[in-house]
């Protein structure tokens, strides 16, 4: 820590470059545009371009600034947006808890692994993340159709008589948020359970622990901010997820991402896009300032 | 051996030219947030002389190090090099070169162009560069290697492209930082002789921070003992192992007896001392100037000049019974644990010179003794 | 040891589930029949058709090119914010700087594109500029959430880099600027090409940000893929998802073994050095030739 910090005092000027270019970027381009979502939130949609009024006007030298909690009120009062919300979050939570049920098993084989064997297993679980999830998503609607793959081999193997409704349900969603957002639970699990020490393990087997017990008294509890990462990491996207809902799902499927790509782009109602996004994030700023403080401890204990 | 005695004899003989100061840091005091690190240090390094930093964890040694080069600013305090303050200099701007404990070689480059880096930096002409940079893989025994990466080399061969790095600028003043601390044990000793006569070839004037005083004692000719920020005692090894100036530095440095005690009689020419732990006083050499009020003071004995034997011997003072608690076999040496009738045990070193002998062991009654003048009368 | 069976089990089952639907996908690609279901036998004239379609073609430059901008951009900027995470720990609004590197990795691509657009919208009815929403837009929405994936990554070859080589640069007279150029780039160099390829992929497979902040006539690769998907399974787009999959496993495959490769050379010189020097220890050493290992070797 001193030795960083007396390195950057001894650049004046190029410190204030280095923090500043990608501050500047990152507030104008990450942080602002969240202030200009709230204040369109608080405005009317309107037949115009762009499709909404001004919140503050500059009339007879006199600021004007009216906030509309219209949008808001019409959140609460319409019981579709409430069940895409809780949808949502239901999604998220149960298809989280699969990867982590999944996911830990996994990623605990691959930092058993030999070590040459490791980097290769690493790659397989990587490369469909650098995979459109667009791809992946299809993939599955190729499979689950009704006179799809699964339900051939169902039927051929005479399990089922007619097809199974499993595409356009809940359950291809399911499948398919678990299929595209393993790899993001698995990684942080191994990159945390790798560095676990082995003789933790043989201590506890030599104090008389059962392989199980150490598991859970051991493995589990120091994994713990693999764990947060991993859950947060799939959690947060999830609610918000677009692609999945929208191909897999039906009309049973009510997803807050879905709700709003449809009130932006088919309704073009962007007040009410950008109040759903705001309540949105009002809903996962708890596990998005938990993740980013998991992830500073994890940066600072290695330090 | 050869070079080790070369220092050694240096120390003894006191050196005979007159000493010019290099170094000069004064009042040097650093802080980080609330702790202080180095505490109102202040000391002078010579001209072509090794100077230790040796102290444990957190004693303030590396801090001190990394002032000099420049990595650290003094909280307070100046620091001069060649009458010149260099305090606000940064470590790009300073005469003075360090080989980390790590070696901090290069990964991406050979070893030809690790040692080529410093002096590219001062845009030497390339013919100089290459000149400069044969003679140093000469001067370390490393030409056949020029061409490999640092991964390639071995522990010791990385140590010495690190130095031939260091020395490449020629520096008005050399850095080490704990020198042995990547190497094994076995290749210790062998590095330390070749470092020391590496660096008196040069004639660079060096400040080493090591933990290890053995290390300390073998390649410094002058060394300070620092301990919480501050520094307990400045001298050449003869200096610190035989007439420490108090117990920090006493029991920091290798092993001790020590007794409490009273003094009872003060003269010129004698002192008598009563501890309660041995049956007879001490009886010292030469007058310890006490104060009316306090006349409590520590006694100083190092183990191999506390002898064992089975006779009682015939002095007034300077010995008492005992009765051999433990024996420690070390092969050159034992030790033996002789546990006094005040219930105390003192160690005591002897020398295996025969390879079986009637020697007393466990639970003899023996006598422990010493010469006048083999312990130090300690104030503090 | 039941449960390592078991786990190794799960891994197995779990690779399968990845890349079985994946292997189907690419197998019914050759298909046929233009009833995507029912196997008709080889044939390649999907691939053959897609060159056809210019339309997609257009789409497929103008992604490349895209991710091209990003991946550049990306890992400049990546690289500075983990810099200023790992070496300056201390200054005003770090703790800020922080939440704003990392948010962009969890936060909802809805939530981000949205936002993005509005706020292209709102630049361009105050300042005029950007005046027409494309390229230029999407290469920035790319660019924000890439310089996340990258920074995280290179901050973590940062933290594990041995500080005290930065320092020994500079106490042999190189000026910071210099240090980071000369020892800092070239020792993360392969985390700047993996936070490279990476905002590469990642910009080439967005589909969210992009149908936000792109404009008319800028339709990316994966919009047009995601308009003729809605509809259904079509065998085009089973060829180019394919291609896609291909694409991104032997560029994997090339990762791997480039790694692999430059990890044996390094054992290999390891290995040579720590023989050598053994050697030259028993030539040298007094001691050695006492230790009694060494008598027989």
């Amino acid at each position: 820590m001193n030795i960083s910090r007396s390195l950057s005092r001894r650049m004046p000027s190029g410190r204030h470059l280095v923090i500043g270019v990608p501050f500047v970027w990152l507030f104008l381009f990450f942080l602002l545009p969240f202030i200009i979502v709230l204040k369109i939130s608080f405005a009317e949609a309107d037949v115009a371009i762009p499709p909404y009024t001004e919140v503050y006007t500059w009339a007879e030298n006199k600021l004007s600034i009216v906030l509309n909690l219209g949008n808001y009120i019409f959140l609460s009062e319409d019981s579709l947006y409430l069940a895409a919300y809780l949808g949502s979050l239901k999604m998220a939570f149960v298809s989280t808890l699969l990867c982590l049920l999944i996911g830990y098993p996994m990623a605990y084989a691959i930092a058993r692994a030999d070590k040459d064997i490791q980097t290769v297993l690493l790659l397989l679980i990587m490369m469909p993340t650098w995979t459109a999830i667009l791809i992946r998503v299809y993939a599955w609607m190729g499979i689950l159709s009704n006179n799809g793959l699964l339900n051939s081999l169902l039927q051929s193997i005479g399990l089922i008589d007619a097809p199974l409704q499993i595409l356009n349900t809940n359950v291809a969603v399911y499948i398919g948020v678990v299929y595209s957002y393993l790899p993001f639970m698995i990684l942080p699990l191994y990159a945390n359970l790798v560095k676990h020490d082995q003789s933790l393990l043989e201590a506890a087997a030599d104090l008389g622990s059962s392989n199980f017990n150490s598991f859970w008294k051991i493995t589990v509890p120091l994994s713990k901010n693999g764990i947060i990462a991993g859950c947060m990491l799939v959690f947060i996207p999830v609610v918000g997820e677009f692609v999945i809902p929208e191909l897999l799902g039906g009309p049973e499927t009510l997803m807050i991402g879905k709700v709003l790509w449809q009130e932006f782009f088919n309704n073009r109602d962007w007040p009410v896009a950008s109040a759903l996004a705001v309540v949105m994030l009002a809903i996962l700023i708890v596990p998005i300032i938990l993740f980013n403080r998991n992830q500073a401890k994890e940066m600072e204990g290695r330090a | 051996m050869a070079v080790a005695s070369s220092a050694y004899k240096k120390v003894l003989e006191g050196d005979q030219q007159p000493k010019e100061v290099l170094v000069k840091i004064e009042r040097v005091t650093k802080k980080f947030d609330e702790t202080v690190a180095v505490d109102d240090v202040s000391l002078t390094i010579n001209k072509g002389e090794i100077f230790a930093l040796l102290g444990g964890s957190g004693s303030g040694k590396s801090t001190l190090l990394r002032m000099l080069a420049g990595f650290e600013r003094p909280t307070e305090g100046r620091i001069f090099l060649d009458g010149q303050d260099i305090t606000d200099l940064p470590p790009y701007e300073r005469p003075i070169n360090m080989m980390f404990q790590s070696y901090a070689l290069f990964p991406h480059m050979t070893v030809a162009d690790n040692i080529a880096f410093g002096l590219k930096q001062d845009r030497m002409p390339k013919e100089q560069i290459e000149a400069r940079v044969a003679e140093m893989l000469k001067l370390v025994h490393m030409t056949q290697y020029a061409k490999r990466k640092p991964h390639q080399l071995s522990g010791g061969q990385r140590q010495r492209v690190a130095l031939a790095r260091s020395l490449a600028k020629s520096p008005k003043l050399l850095l080490l930082d704990e020198p042995m601390g990547a190497l094994d044990k076995k290749l210790r000793s062998q590095m330390q002789l070749e470092l020391v006569e590496i660096i008196e070839r040069v004639g660079v004037t060096c400040v080493m921070v090591t933990h290890d005083q053995e290390e300390a004692m073998t390649m410094a000719q002058r060394i300070a003992i620092m301990h919480l920020g501050w520094i307990a005692q400045i001298g050449s090894p003869i200096d610190i192992y035989e007439t420490p100036t108090s117990r920090l530095v006493c029991e920091f440095i290798g092993n001790v007896n020590l007794f409490e005690g009273q003094v009872i009689e003060d003269m010129e020419g004698h002192a008598l001392i009563d501890s309660p732990d041995l049956e007879r006083n001490i009886y010292v050499g030469h007058g310890v100037s006490t104060s009316v009020q306090d006349k409590s003071i520590t006694y100083a004995i190092r183990p191999e000049k506390l002898l064992v034997t089975t006779e009682q011997p015939a002095y007034e003072y300077n010995w008492s019974r005992g009765k051999v608690h433990d024996i420690a076999y070390l092969g050159g040496h034992s030790v033996f644990y002789v546990q006094l009738p005040s219930g105390k045990i003192v160690q005591s070193f002897v020398a295996n010179a025969e390879r079986r002998g009637a020697r007393p062991t466990w639970d003899d009654e023996v006598y422990v003794w010493w010469e006048d003048d083999s312990g130090v009368a300690l104030r503090s | 040891m039941r449960r390592f069976r078991f786990s190794n089990i799960m891994l197995w089952v779990g690779l399968l589930f990845i890349y079985l639907p994946m292997v189907i996908l690419v197998i019914y690609s050759f298909n046929e029949s233009r009833l995507v279901t029912v196997w008709g036998g080889w044939s390649v004239k999907w691939y053959v058709g897609l060159l056809d379609n210019t339309q997609l073609m257009n789409a497929v430059m103008r992604s490349l090119e895209i991710a091209c901008y990003t991946a550049i951009a990306a890992v400049a900027l990546g690289t500075m914010a983990a810099f200023v995470l790992t070496r300056v720990t201390r200054f005003k609004g770090r703790t800020l700087f922080g939440g704003l590197v990392t948010a962009p990795l969890v936060m909802p691509e809805v939530i981000t594109g949205l936002s993005l657009l509005l706020l292209f919208v709102a630049m361009a009815q105050l300042i005029g500029w950007p005046a027409e929403r494309g390229i230029l837009t999407i290469w920035i929405a790319h660019t924000t959430f890439c310089s996340a994936y990258v920074a995280v990554v290179v901050s973590a070859r940062l933290r594990e880099l041995d500080l005290s080589i930065e320092e020994a640069a500079m106490d042999l007279g190189a000026k910071p600027f210099k240090v980071f150029f000369l020892i800092t780039i070239p020792m993360i160099a392969p985390s700047l090409a993996a936070g490279g390829m990476m905002s590469f992929a990642l910009s080439l497979d967005d589909l969210v940000l992009a149908s936000f902040v792109s404009g008319p006539g800028s339709t990316t690769l994966p919009m047009e893929v995601f308009s003729a998907v809605r509809l259904g399974v079509k065998p085009e787009i089973n060829a180019v998802a394919s291609l896609i999959l291909l694409a991104v496993s032997f560029a994997t495959f090339l990762v791997w073994f480039f790694a692999h490769r430059a990890e044996e050379n390094r054992k290999k010189a390891i290995q040579q050095a720590m023989d050598e020097s053994t050697g030259a220890h028993l030539q040298a050493g007094p001691d050695s030739r006492r230790d009694p290992s060494q008598v027989h070797a």
